[in-house]
């Protein structure tokens, strides 16, 4: 690849190498990426490696035809239902309300009808144990095609969970580990009945803020009871109206409310693309507010440490230099990325090897890596007192109930080390050797995977609509739950497996997990990547040995 | 930076070029240098990139100009913010704040649940089955077969088809509303409504009309109207939903909804009533169901009710329950359940215990508003502070009968009165808002509650102490 490329690559501007991506056929679009190490002139330390494989154009019409076939035997089949043909067996609205406004508009049923109700059964499959690396499903069965389900009383057992949000294993009952927490249930009871300004902020909230702040290497912190409302109820208290949001596009539901409720003007910027954001900041400090063209009073950039359906790693060093070359302020939710990537656990910031004082606002969850609920804002010590003051939570919401505030304390203690045991930071290599070794199988038996070559979330692309409901059965029957997600959480074309891979998987569940994808990668045609990979390393630079380069 | 603004650049190039370094001419600029970069040309002009240069040099002088606001505005200049009270231990009957041992008349544990033995162990059994988190949401792999169980017994309890559970009690209605109501939909909402009503009134974007608090005629008054402007455009009207949004226990004034009249005007308007009962879940009711059960009203003909669980439940999160028809919408498009991880098992465990405990002991429910009445009577007179809320209400307000001017010195000399009576054991709280972001701030009270584990001389001595306090420091 280096014939055509005058300069060394480290000069190459973000323009050119769009521009040089964009001139390349597709079938070397990803392989530059991936060969392509730019540093940005020093703002990376290591190269960062992320692919995004584009499938070939049959498959994207072969989705295209799958949606229109069940559009048109949805047309069909309300039809049916009008006409008395075939029963319905939705909810009905009560006798005495029947003329009043319809509560749900009919074709915002439409997807839910008939396209939804067919690949149900993958969803809310309920669990009755531990959501360990395995665990016990609830049998359950449908008589009526997926209309309702019945419980058939029995459970299988020993399922691999592949879909649960259990990073680094904490999610775990053994007696002696939980005795904090069987402790403090003792002494606290499981509610609080009251919120943190009034008679709500109990001793063991203050030793857990301490704790995060100590753990993040900022000033201050402050918890909240649920990951979700963190987001919502705290963007609102930062920025108004006359402020500019500058939000991913593909950010979380919770960032987008929360953007929504503070009446900000809210402008989106392409996935990770840092050429978006910078025109974005120019035009904003340059232009003003819209029609006035005042100024803005506060620029703030919304962006996530891993994103959860992509799996794609923040472009951290550059978002921190365009942020201060423009003085904007940055929000990073790590909620996936706490205790998942860096050396010691730390998140993104560690991982890019940055100061945490270069982020204004560092939010993130308990729920992921800690194997507990919450979330928590940390930052200067200025930030967080506001919040204490002025966060809707603070004043309106319970606060943390104790138990679940000492599971944090416990898995934060485990992972810096305070326990006087390494299990914390062995677990957290685990996590990284566990992510290096399902993507480099998944990546050479053939499978398009999205995302950094290092982020425990991999997708896995399914493509047809059929496909994503056979994928997830034939899976369940080889005893290995997996998460499937398409349209809309996804675009329409782009429905997905998504693989949470844990630090307690151990490699014989891996390798389960992977022949178990193998063959069914074969049997479902689901091998869709173009490009052949060896397992053995490249020796050499070339990739043609033409005489006449 | 379209390629027909470039083009016009091109052609008028020299007069375009001197206008001057609007944010435009530059842009035009830097477009046909785009075009031109992809094309693959050598720029060679000296007098382009002499302007080119121009304009970006003006870009760079505003971009370094430009000061943004602090994130937060700087606090130094206010007296430094009052901190917390600590609560060190739990927060039950007997609590210790900041040091000193009082009787808890602040939190809302109103059944005495939050240290019972039977619910702790209950928690505790089920920690040790399933650890403490779900690690997921509902969808993938977060349901337990406790959330089920929970579900079940709570619509069972409150009589109604189906319930869903939430993780966060404030997250129950503000995901509720939205659900249901988008853009263009109507609202008729109390002004007293809670601020968790009024976070999901303003993330569903529809219209909002306020009524005057717990006034049927004013209600009835913008209905009318409304009806009214339907037969204007009868269209339009046959697809806007209307919704009409009360509490049952109002936490800001400790009122009741009047809920057979609201029954009435709802099938006189066609409107439908979603019913947020944190307040009178497990207080009203003789058998705790609440404000329906209060008023004998059949709970069918409320589409929507919502409470939380960390009232008399003495847990974490909320509930909502009625017909599946209205329930089940909600597990595919409540913000807040599909997009959240659900509920820890272990308060779920903890929560059905209570839920136990509550459908065994009947008597509870009686002795309670027994108690609420026996306080409310003896806090009656006292000089200078007014009782705001029903005789039967567990969570009432003192408010001040005559402000003394400004919001800051009423909230300083109830703050002073709620000193006074923390010194001598009896914990009570001022109610807090966020003053600048609630549309109706209610004026400021000290709030108190009465749970059912207060004995009656505890009730005794904290009125004589209210009274003593409000002597000392109001005259």
């Amino acid at each position: 690849m280096s014939r055509g490329l005058a300069r060394s690559e480290e000069e190459l501007t973000g323009e050119e190498v769009t521009v040089l991506r964009e001139s390349l056929a597709p079938r070397w679009r990803d392989v530059f990426l991936q060969h392509l190490h730019h540093t940005k002139g020093g703002l990376y330390k290591r190269p960062f490696t992320e692919s995004f494989e584009q499938a070939p154009l049959y498959v994207a019409v072969l989705t295209y035809m799958g949606f229109g076939v069940v559009t048109l035997f949805g047309y069909f089949r309300d039809f049916l239902r009008a006409w008395g043909f075939e029963k319905c067996n939705l909810a009905q609205e009560r006798e005495e309300q029947k003329d009043f406004v319809p509560l749900y508009q009919d074709f915002e049923n439409f997807y839910t009808r008939n396209l939804y109700m067919r690949v149900r059964d993958n969803w809310n499959r309920p669990i009755c144990s531990l959501p360990g690396p395995q665990f016990d499903l609830m049998e359950r069965v449908s008589d009526d095609y997926n209309w309702t389900f019945r419980h058939t009383g029995k459970v299988i057992d020993g399922v691999i969970n592949m879909g649960s949000y259990n990073y680094l294993g904490f999610a775990e009952n053994d007696p002696t580990f939980l005795t904090s927490v069987e402790e403090s249930n003792e002494k606290y009871g499981s509610g609080v009945c009251s919120t943190r300004q009034e008679m709500g902020n109990l001793d063991i909230h203050e030793e857990l803020e301490k704790l995060v702040a100590t753990f993040l290497g900022v000033e201050s912190a402050m918890t909240f009871g649920m990951g979700f409302a963190t987001n919502a109820m705290n963007i609102p208290a930062l920025v108004g109206k006359g402020c500019l949001i500058l939000s991913d596009e593909l950010n979380h539901t919770s960032l987008v409310l929360g953007a929504r409720l503070s009446g900000s003007t809210i402008r989106v910027f392409k996935h990770n693309n840092m050429q978006s954001l910078e025109k974005l900041l120019r035009d904003a400090v340059v232009h003003g507010q819209p029609r006035s063209h005042r100024p803005w009073k506060k620029i703030l950039i919304i962006v996530e440490g891993i994103y959860s359906m992509e799996g794609s790693i923040v472009r951290l060093p550059e978002i921190i230099a365009l942020k201060k070359k423009y003085k904007a302020y940055l929000y990073l939710d790590e909620a996936h990325s706490i205790g998942a990537v860096g050396p010691t656990g730390r998140g993104v910031v560690e991982f890019f090897e940055l100061d945490p004082r270069d982020i204004d606002v560092l939010m993130g969850t308990f729920t992921k890596s800690f194997g507990s609920s919450g979330g928590y804002i940390a930052g200067k010590k200025e930030l967080v007192d506001f919040l204490r003051l002025h966060s809707h939570s603070a004043v309106y919401a319970t606060s943390m109930s104790p138990p679940v505030a000492e599971q944090i304390l416990r898995s934060m203690k485990c992972i810096m080390g305070l326990d006087g045991t390494t299990i914390g930071i062995q677990r957290v290599r685990r996590l990284a050797e566990n992510t290096r070794y399902f993507r480099q199988r998944l990546n050479e038996m053939g499978f398009i995977i999205y995302g950094h070559e290092e982020s425990p979330v991999v997708p896995l692309l399914l493509f047809m609509p059929g496909k994503v409901g056979a994928f997830a059965r034939e899976m369940l029957k080889r005893k290995i739950g997996v998460v499937v997600v398409g349209f809309p959480a996804t675009p329409i074309t782009e429905a997905r497996a998504r693989f949470c891979v844990s630090a307690a998987h151990t490699t014989p569940m891996l390798d389960k997990v992977l022949n178990a994808l193998d063959e069914l990668g074969d049997h479902l045609v689901l091998k869709y990547s173009r490009h052949t990979r060896s397992s053995r390393p490249e020796l050499y630079d070339e990739t043609s040995f033409e005489m006449d380069d | 930076m379209t390629l027909a603004p470039a083009d016009a650049g091109q052609q008028q190039d020299g007069v375009r070029a001197t206008v001057g370094v609007s944010g435009d001419g530059a842009s035009l600029l830097r477009a046909q240098a785009n075009r031109e970069l992809k094309e693959g040309i050598k720029l060679k002009t000296p007098k382009f990139f002499k302007k080119l240069t121009a304009s970006m040099n003006e870009i760079e002088e505003i971009i370094e100009e430009w000061q943004p606001e602090p994130l937060v505005p700087r606090m130094s200049k206010e007296k430094p913010a009052p901190s917390y009270n600590i609560v060190s231990g739990p927060p039950c009957h007997k609590i210790t704040v900041n040091g000193k041992q009082c009787i808890n008349f602040a939190s809302f544990n109103f059944l005495g649940l939050l240290d019972n033995d039977r619910v702790k162990n209950q928690a505790l059994q089920s920690l040790r089955k399933y650890g403490v988190g779900t690690c997921g949401p509902r969808g993938f792999y977060g349901t337990f077969d406790v959330h089920l169980e929970l579900e079940d017994r709570l619509a069972k309890f409150m009589r109604t088809e189906e319930a869903i559970i939430y993780s966060y009690g404030f997250a129950t209605i503000a995901s509720a509303i939205p659900a249901y109501s988008k853009r263009g939909d109507i609202v008729f909402v109390d002004e007293a409504a809670c601020f968790s009503i009024q976070k999901g009134l303003q993330a569903s974007r529809s219209h909002i009309k306020y009524f005057r608090h717990n006034d049927m005629e004013d209600l009835e008054r913008i209905l009318k109207q409304q009806e009214l402007e339907d037969q204007k455009n009868p269209r339009k009207a046959r697809v806007t939903r209307r919704f009409i949004v009360v509490e049952g226990l109002y936490m800001n004034t400790g009122a009741i909804c009047p809920l057979p009249e609201l029954v009435k005007l709802k099938y006189k308007y066609k409107v439908r009533i979603f019913l947020e009962e944190s307040l009178s879940f497990g207080v009203l009711g003789q058998h705790g169901r609440g404000v329906t059960e209060h008023f004998g009203v059949n709970i069918d003909d409320i589409d929507l009710i919502s409470a939380n669980m960390e009232n008399s439940l003495a847990s974490v999160g909320g509930f909502c329950c009625g017909r599946s028809f209205v329930i089940d919408h909600q597990r595919l498009s409540g913000q807040g359940y599909c997009f959240s991880a659900s509920l820890p098992p272990m308060l779920a465990s903890a929560a059905i215990e209570a839920l136990n405990i509550m459908e065994e002991d009947q008597d509870i429910f009686r002795l309670l508003r027994d108690k609420c009445k026996l306080i409310h009577k003896e806090l009656q007179g006292i000089s200078g502070l007014k009782v705001v809320g029903e005789s039967i209400s567990p969570a009432f307000h003192l408010q001040l009968e005559q402000s003394s001017g400004s919001r800051e010195s009423d909230v300083r000399i109830l703050n002073r009165i709620v000193e006074y009576c923390m010194d001598r054991k009896i914990a009570l709280t001022q109610a807090h808002y966020l003053e600048k972001e609630e549309k109706f701030l209610p004026p400021p009270s000290i709030r108190v509650v009465v749970t059912v584990e207060q004995t009656e001389e505890e009730l005794e001595m904290a009125a004589n102490l209210i009274k003593e306090a409000a002597q000392n420091i109001l005259q």
